[in-house]
């Protein structure tokens, strides 16, 4: 007969031990990546080209080229995103049209990344004929955090209460100006929220800029919107696979530098978030 | 006597959400410059027919009404824009429900979508209608201040001022007291008496001693149909139907 006291303890341990089982990779990684990559960064290693193949230098034009990438995909994407969602939202009666659109953002969000590169390959570098560029590899990009933009745009927006549209209906206003002043104003942080989520995303992706603009090596910055890039991503994909006696140190710093962008870009949304979660007064 | 003139006709209205009727065959006359009490008991309809008189049932994707309302002689569906509509045919919610804008952008929230910007127009209406809404002495100088911050009767009296401020004709209240204390109560009433000489007022409440204190006319509305309407006094002192007899003397509802 075991006492009950014993199988509660038992129950806690093993629940306290999926818990930890959490935490402890996340640990890990970060452990690893910061002890063998924080000796690699230095000023210079954020600022100069890459040098003899890779090997030595830095990754200014790695960091360059993802910021291009993540800032035309979130120009590309945001507005139309953020029109959908007002679309789905406010606008769209519950037909078979509209519940069609929503199974189609569901499954956009479930598409592999490694296919949309290929899409991307397909339509914009080969079928627009734009070629491996950024204009390509951003809208790549865009079309994958779309879905991330819609939902957390239409969970924004059906946050903010019925009553509000209400009350600004009542006096008198249209529907685009009860959105435009009594509803969108309050959904904003969400919409922010999401669409850094999406930029974190964007950011870290390989295979979706693999075949649309990603550059093996091009230690320059890139001159047009139709010229090729690095990018962090694939730029450590590249010198952990491609390149034989790459030091450790540049691995692992590209490592935490790409992981910095990510982690910061998750912490401002978790603050605009909270900042704007306590200043709600409904 | 002469009878006031009718500013809302309302002929053989009835209203569904989805297939369920919630309003047959009402027909009511509302006198300009007076106050209309709706009573009943709940889901008689009485919400849903004062949302029909400017026509905010429309947003509510399985509403369909047949039947005529005319606001001065017009048709509200045939010979009105709805969002003019609205502006002639204002509403006070049951609860309070300012935006979360300041005192004096909840005020002129209505008159900024009319694209005035002139800040001289929209300080002296947002001061009128704060008077008018026996606010303006407690709120004058906290017209910066976020609405929410004011208590829950100065709130109501806000959503009045904010209402009246677009200038309407006819201001429905649904239920504007619900949620509010007695002294809050009493100064709405004082508003809405005073209000009548200017507007038209429709007041819809489940309070029937706030119906008897305020309303010229009373009427009694029983599972969508309207049962009785009279001048307040004789309805609640020699009402002809007897169910009207057995709700106001708290036999049920």
């Amino acid at each position: 007969m075991i006492s009950p006291r014993l199988t509660q303890k038992i129950a806690f341990s093993l629940l306290l031990l999926a818990t930890l089982m959490v935490i402890l990779p996340v640990a890990v990684v970060l452990f690893i990546i910061v002890k063998n990559g924080l000796p690699g960064i230095s000023w210079e290693f954020l600022t100069q080209m890459p040098k003899s193949g890779m090997r030595a230098g830095g990754i200014l034009p790695a960091i360059i080229g993802t910021f291009y990438l993540v800032l035309g995909a979130v120009v590309f994407a945001l507005p139309l995103g953020v029109l959908a969602a007002i679309y789905l939202s406010e606008y769209s009666k519950d037909s078979w049209m509209s519940r069609l659109v929503r199974l189609a953002i569901i499954n956009l969000a479930g598409v592999p990344s490694v296919v949309f590169g290929l899409f991307g390959l397909a339509l914009f570098v080969g079928f627009f004929k734009f070629g491996a560029s950024i204009l390509a590899g951003s809208l790549t990009l865009g079309i994958m955090i779309l879905p991330v933009i819609i939902t957390s745009s239409r969970e924004a927006l059906d946050s903010v209460p019925k009553s509000f549209r209400e009350v600004s209906l009542s006096l008198g206003s249209t529907k685009l100006q009860t959105i435009k002043y009594a509803v969108l104003p309050h959904a904003l942080p969400g919409i922010l929220t999401g669409t850094i989520l999406g930029i974190g995303r964007a950011a870290g992706e390989t295979a979706p800029i693999l075949f649309t603009v990603a550059a093996f090596y091009l230690p320059r910055l890139p001159h047009s919107a139709f010229d090729q890039v690095m990018a962090l991503p694939y730029h450590l994909y590249v010198l952990s696979t491609q390149v034989p006696n790459v030091d450790q140190k540049i691995r692992y710093g590209t490592a935490l530098v790409l992981l910095t962008i990510v982690l910061l870009m998750n912490l401002i949304a978790i603050m605009i978030r909270s900042y704007f979660r306590g200043k709600k007064k409904w | 006597m002469v009878t006031p003139p009718i500013k809302i006709s309302v002929q053989n209205l009835n209203a569904f959400f989805s297939t369920a009727p919630s309003l047959m065959n009402v027909d009511i006359d509302i006198e300009a410059n007076q106050i209309l009490s709706v009573i009943g008991p709940a889901n008689s309809g009485k919400t849903t027919f004062l949302r029909c008189l400017n026509r905010l049932n429309d947003f509510t994707p399985t509403f369909k009404m047949t039947g005529r309302i005319a606001l001065d002689n017009k048709d509200i569906y045939k010979e009105y824009d709805p969002v003019l509509l609205r502006r002639k045919v204002g509403i006070i919610f049951a609860l309070p429900m300012p935006l979360p804008l300041t005192v004096f952008e909840n005020v002129v929230y209505g008159l900024r979508r009319q694209y005035i910007k002139d800040k001289k127009i929209l300080s002296e209406a947002a001061e009128k209608a704060l008077k008018d809404a026996y606010l303006w002495e407690e709120v004058k100088d906290r017209l910066d201040e976020q609405a929410m911050k004011l208590s829950g009767g100065q709130q109501q009296r806000l959503c009045i001022a904010r209402t009246l401020a677009v200038n309407p004709d006819v201001v429905l209240f649904d239920e504007p007291c619900s949620a509010l204390d007695p002294i809050s109560t009493a100064k709405i009433e004082e508003a809405m008496l005073k209000l009548k000489n200017h507007y038209t007022i429709v007041l819809v409440t489940n309070n029937t001693k706030q119906a008897a204190r305020v309303g010229d006319k009373t009427a009694f509305f029983l599972m969508g149909r309207l049962v009785e309407m009279a001048e307040t006094g004789r309805l609640f002192t020699a009402p002809q139907d007897k169910r009207t007899d057995d709700y106001i003397s708290g036999r049920f509802g």
